[in-house]
């Protein structure tokens, strides 16, 4: 508990994913980035037998095209997602929310798959992978599988992937001309974590909006889709009024908030609706 | 014609300091880096529970697992007193209790040491920690100071009736009611001071070795006073000579008062040493310098003020519950008590004050000084009062100040509740002048009803604050009312070696502060040589005759004094043996620029080095002169001093999140004279950032349960550079008059005298909604709550 050295474990460094994956067994985590997990090894709150370093696996740090859209490698850091070229102009959200995540030794070293795989509810990359429909890329002993990132979040810290399996990237659709993406979270002064965090991803055509996806993180145990909120503004004009609308009816998508000693579930539900308004002007503005 | 450069004062200047390049390149060596040959290491077993019996603790696996070398409970050490409690409240009685080096049988806060592992390495140790087994039996638990002083309260500690340390008092009660009665207005408000943690870079930490032949122990330690340290476990725990132990601090790496006090861990880590007969060492992970290291503040307070309906105040009543923990740190009852309560005059002339302060037992952390020490919530209730006062008289907050400032012909100024002191020198108005021409107050308060017209929350808060440094004359700290079982000058040791290179030795303790450039400024200055030539040497208490460490901005009102004083000594005895050399008469020999000359002919003198050599070798000194340029100083200083300034916050609340944002941030302090500007401005920002952190963002705090919830730096906020705006510092000079260098202290007026400025700034934003208080921190949630009940 005051501790802050790990029990013993065994360190692997695989060169492969084959290798990877065969060196994951029930008692031993992947490594990846390791800003969530050392701290938890340290405090002796997680005492894996085994690491599975991910960090010699070549070419899961890559970020690429695929198809229209990118594959973002599970080893890609906040940092490198954040100024990828490739990511700016496909996805410019994608890379604006990781330069949104904690600070800059985070992003240096913590990476998507990381943060993917361990499904803390105040992350960022969970709530604005939902809102653009991104697929989560998991690899077995079976081969590999997709997952939409909206079956992918389970419950706090809770995923589905199965025992022995691995995030191996995020398939990220890219935002087309003519839709719009926006993520606004409300930063923790302490953690930079999102107290809450809204995505909004929208598209308009000839001046009305067609279609909306609203996700709001932070505020249960996973990214939960608020759309329904926002349904009015589909087929209309997009307006200040029309974005306030959508706010006001966020918080009915948001029953069992959670409380902690910075911010009471209702504060939640609340910033939840403020930052829903400021993601969908953002979106709407980015699309126009 | 060709002139020879004198060096000219570096006192004043922003000479680069000289601990940089070590410190930014990875060579300073801190606590953590210690390696002693055949070291083993320390971790210690604490309390889950923050109020507990111990019914008994089986060691055995733990014992028997590979790497350990031994484990203890605190029956292994019932042979060592309790801690000293070594600043008790003056003039009443104090009910002590104080931890042990590890707790026998009862636990009165969570994180409490109650067994310790030694092992080959710090991994074996912490492994070895999940091996004890602890029968524990849980305890009722109480966290509120005020709920723990109320009648039928749970009682913590046997000999503390009402879970009371003291109950203390300052100035005249009766004179006070009476001024309320007749003031024309009373304001009364209850404050909360939150509870803080002060969060240094560094942990703490100890190492220790002991030598049987000699009984004598090496005790290192992240410390601000290593001559405390070693008088207080040989004098009070130890029971030995104070010969019997050397006390070193290496590089600090923070401290803001943690590291003043006595800890379980030190005197735990010299008492290993000796039971497992080789040197050890103990540090700290975070999570324990959360729970386990001092916490600061922790006020609530009520206050009425008394005033006349043109603002003058009349009455300043104050009642106070300070929260001091389960267990009494070092000096504990001193702070809320001696710094706290005589400050609360604050820059004004009040006629009648009166303060009681009650400290609380509560199955929380220790507190203790933190940075600022008394003198943040002192200036936070006079400031919020002084708010308060205007805002119910509808007057501006700047006239309410200058009406009842102490008037700079009123020096020295007697509070009346100083126990004697005075404050030194002031000139509040011209600080007051300073801060609004740079703020632009007229044009602020013109944009502020323009922006309020569209809905928006911006507000100006000021912060006119004085404060106490340069702790203190010892006539002062030895009378009946101040309780203090010790002095507090320092002492200094300077010495011109044969090279004309200088050696200054001092008992002060830098934690980030500078010492050894500022201390080497001034003897560069006074003897003339280049600073390079000057070497300062600290931390160790086998160098420096005795020193009583770094905090209460003490350093240069005191310790860099009794530099000052040896120095001219030192030029003293320089133009003796010069004279002597010149064959002049010594009064005829004036020493400048680093040269002794006969007066009117300086092209002919004698520089330092020479004199130095000449004094060193001894070949020809005056009749009766003793070899070298050697002098020690111990200064007492007559007076305390009061560093004062303006400070003034621009905020803006966003009223859709709470959240608030400074705008402005401007300060001009009145430090006295200064050293060096650079650092001076840097103890200043770090300062303001850590009490604008109090105002919005920091807050320890307790569940029910006695759990610390924020444990982390996940948790607690401490201040980002990125939250602050460029901070726009400026000064005045008003030296003091109680020491020949004309320094005040500069280390904690940031601290002191951001808090209230900001939290005044944001009441004044949120006045048109009616709001006259928030409690801190003004987190956004709570911003956001008071304005949805005000505009309900």
């Amino acid at each position: 508990m005051y501790t802050m050295r790990p029990a013993a474990f065994e360190y692997h460094r695989p060169g492969s994913l084959d290798e990877a994956l065969s060196l994951l067994g029930e008692e031993s985590r992947p490594l990846a980035g390791g800003h969530s997990l050392l701290p938890l090894m340290k405090l002796r709150l997680s005492t894996p037998e085994g690491l599975v370093d991910l960090a010699g696996v070549p070419g899961l740090d890559e970020i690429s095209e695929d198809g229209d859209g990118l594959r973002v490698g599970a080893l890609a850091t906040h940092a490198s997602v954040a100024a990828s070229e490739l990511v700016r102009s496909r996805c410019p959200v994608l890379a604006e929310t990781a330069g949104l995540i904690g600070d800059a030794q985070v992003r240096n070293r913590g990476t998507l798959g990381g943060s993917v795989a361990h499904a803390d509810p105040a992350a960022d990359y969970p709530t604005i992978l939902t809102a653009l429909g991104a697929t989560i890329a998991v690899a077995g002993n079976a081969g590999e599988r997709d997952v939409a990132a909206d079956d992918f979040f389970v419950d706090v810290f809770a995923t589905a992937l199965q025992p022995g399996e691995l995030v191996v990237a995020a398939k990220v659709p890219a935002t087309p001309s003519g839709s719009g993406a926006a993520y606004v979270k409300h930063r923790h002064p302490a953690s930079f974590y999102a107290v809450v965090g809204v995505a909004a991803v929208v598209a308009v055509e000839n001046g009305n909006c067609t279609s909306v996806r609203l996700t709001i993180g932070g505020v249960t145990g996973t990214p939960v889709d608020a759309t329904a909120a926002a349904e009015s503004v589909v087929g209309a004009r997009p307006s200040e009024e029309l974005a306030a609308a959508a706010a006001d009816k966020v918080a009915a998508a948001l029953p069992n908030a959670m409380s902690d000693t910075y911010a009471s579930g209702e504060y939640r539900t609340h910033l939840a609706g403020v930052l829903a308004r400021k993601a969908l002007q953002l979106a709407f503005e980015r699309a126009a | 014609m060709t002139t020879v450069e004198q060096p000219g004062s570096l006192v004043g200047e922003p000479v680069r300091r000289v601990e940089d390049a070590r410190l930014l390149t990875g060579q300073a060596k801190y606590l953590a880096d210690l390696t002693l040959p055949g070291m083993a290491h320390v971790a210690i077993l604490r309390s889950p529970y923050a109020h507990a019996r111990i019914r008994s603790i089986d060691t055995a696996r733990a014992a028997a697992h590979p790497g350990v070398v031994a484990v203890f409970t605190g029956k292994d050490f019932e042979h060592l007193p309790a801690l000293p409690c070594a600043w008790q409240a003056g003039g009443v009685e104090n009910f002590v209790n104080t931890p042990r080096a590890l707790e026998i049988d009862r636990v009165t806060f969570t994180g409490a040491g109650v067994a310790v592992v030694v092992a080959e390495s710090a991994y074996a140790a912490e492994d070895a920690l999940e091996l004890i087994e602890v029968d524990w039996e849980p305890l009722e638990v109480i966290v509120d100071a005020e709920q723990a002083a109320a009648e039928g309260a749970l009682q913590l500690h046997e000999n503390a009736p009402g879970n009371i340390v003291m109950d203390w008092s300052c100035g005249d009660a009766k004179a006070t009611d009476r001024a309320l009665g007749e003031a024309e207005v009373v304001v009364k408000k209850r404050l909360v001071n939150q509870r803080l943690i002060p969060t240094p870079l560094e942990g703490r930490g100890a190492a220790a070795e002991y030598e049987p032949s000699t009984g004598r122990y090496t005790v290192w330690m992240s410390s601000q006073d290593p001559h405390i340290m070693r008088l207080l476990m040989t004098a009070f725990v130890f029971g030995i000579p104070e010969t019997k132990m050397r006390c070193i601090a290496l590089h600090v790496g923070g401290g803001f008062g943690t590291k003043i006090f006595l800890y379980p861990e030190y005197v735990l880590v010299a008492a290993l040493a000796e039971k497992v007969g080789r040197p050890v060492k103990w540090v700290e992970s975070r999570r324990e310098n959360y729970v386990a290291t001092t916490h600061g503040r922790d006020h609530i307070t009520y206050l009425e003020v008394g005033a006349k309906r043109d603002g003058t105040i009349t009455a300043f009543k104050v009642k106070t519950y300070a929260n001091l923990g389960g267990v009494l740190s070092t000096i504990a009852p001193g702070i809320p008590t001696t710094l706290y309560g005589r400050m609360l005059s604050g820059a004004y002339r009040i006629p009648t004050i009166h303060c009681q302060v009650l400290g609380v037992y509560t199955n929380t952390g220790m507190v203790d000084a933190y940075r600022g020490a008394g003198r943040p919530e002192a200036t936070y209730a006079v400031e919020r009062a002084v708010d308060l006062v205007a805002r119910e008289l509808e007057l501006d907050p700047v006239e309410v100040r200058r009406k009842n400032f102490i008037p700079p012909d009123a020096f020295p100024y007697d509070p009346g509740i100083l126990n004697g002191l005075e404050y030194d020198t002031g000139d509040y108005g011209k600080a007051l002048d300073r801060a609004l021409e740079i703020v632009g107050y007229e044009d602020f308060r013109r944009e502020q009803e323009e922006t309020r017209q569209q809905h928006r929350y911006r507000g100006i808060g000021f912060s006119t604050y004085v404060e106490i440094c340069g702790a203190a004359p010892s006539a002062w700290i030895g009378t009946v009312g101040e309780g203090w079982g010790a002095s507090m000058w320092e002492s200094a040791n300077v010495r011109v070696h044969l090279t004309g290179k200088a050696v200054v030795t001092i008992g002060t303790q830098p934690q980030g502060q500078g010492h050894e450039t500022t201390t080497a400024q001034i003897a560069a200055s006074e003897l003339g040589i280049p600073i390079e030539d000057v070497t300062v040497e600290l931390g160790d208490t086998q160098g420096a005759p005795f020193g009583y460490g770094t905090y209460a901005s003490r350093s240069a009102a005191v310790g860099a004094v009794a530099v000052y004083n040896s120095l001219q000594r030192i030029k003293h005895k320089a133009r003796r043996v010069a004279a002597h050399m010149l064959e002049a008469d010594v009064e005829d020999v004036e020493f400048e620029g680093g040269r002794a000359f006969v007066k009117g002919s300086p092209e002919t003198g004698k520089t330092i080095q020479e004199i130095a050599g000449a004094a060193a070798l001894a070949y020809d000194l005056p009749k009766g002169e003793e070899p070298f340029l050697d002098d020690t100083t111990y200064y007492d200083p007559p007076n305390c001093t009061f560093p004062f300034g303006t400070h003034v916050a621009v905020v803006e609340v966003d009223p859709e999140s709470g959240q608030v944002t400074l705008e402005r941030y401007v300060a001009v302090d009145d430090v006295g004279r200064v050293i060096n500007p650079m650092i001076v401005d840097g103890q200043v920002h770090g300062g303001i950032a850590q009490g604008v952190a109090q105002a919005l963002w920091e807050g320890a705090v307790y569940d029910g349960e006695g759990q610390l919830t924020t444990s982390s730096l996940l948790d607690y906020a401490v201040p980002k550079a990125e939250f602050l705006p460029p901070l726009e510092v400026e000064r005045t000079e008003t030296p003091t008059d109680v020491n020949p260098l004309g320094v005040k202290g500069a280390g904690e007026t940031g601290t002191i005298a951001s808090t209230p400025a900001v939290v005044n700034a944001v009441v004044d934003a949120l006045a048109p909604l009616g709001i006259r208080h928030l409690d801190m921190p003004l987190t956004p949630e709570r911003v956001w709550r008071a304005m949805r009940e005000a505009g309900d």
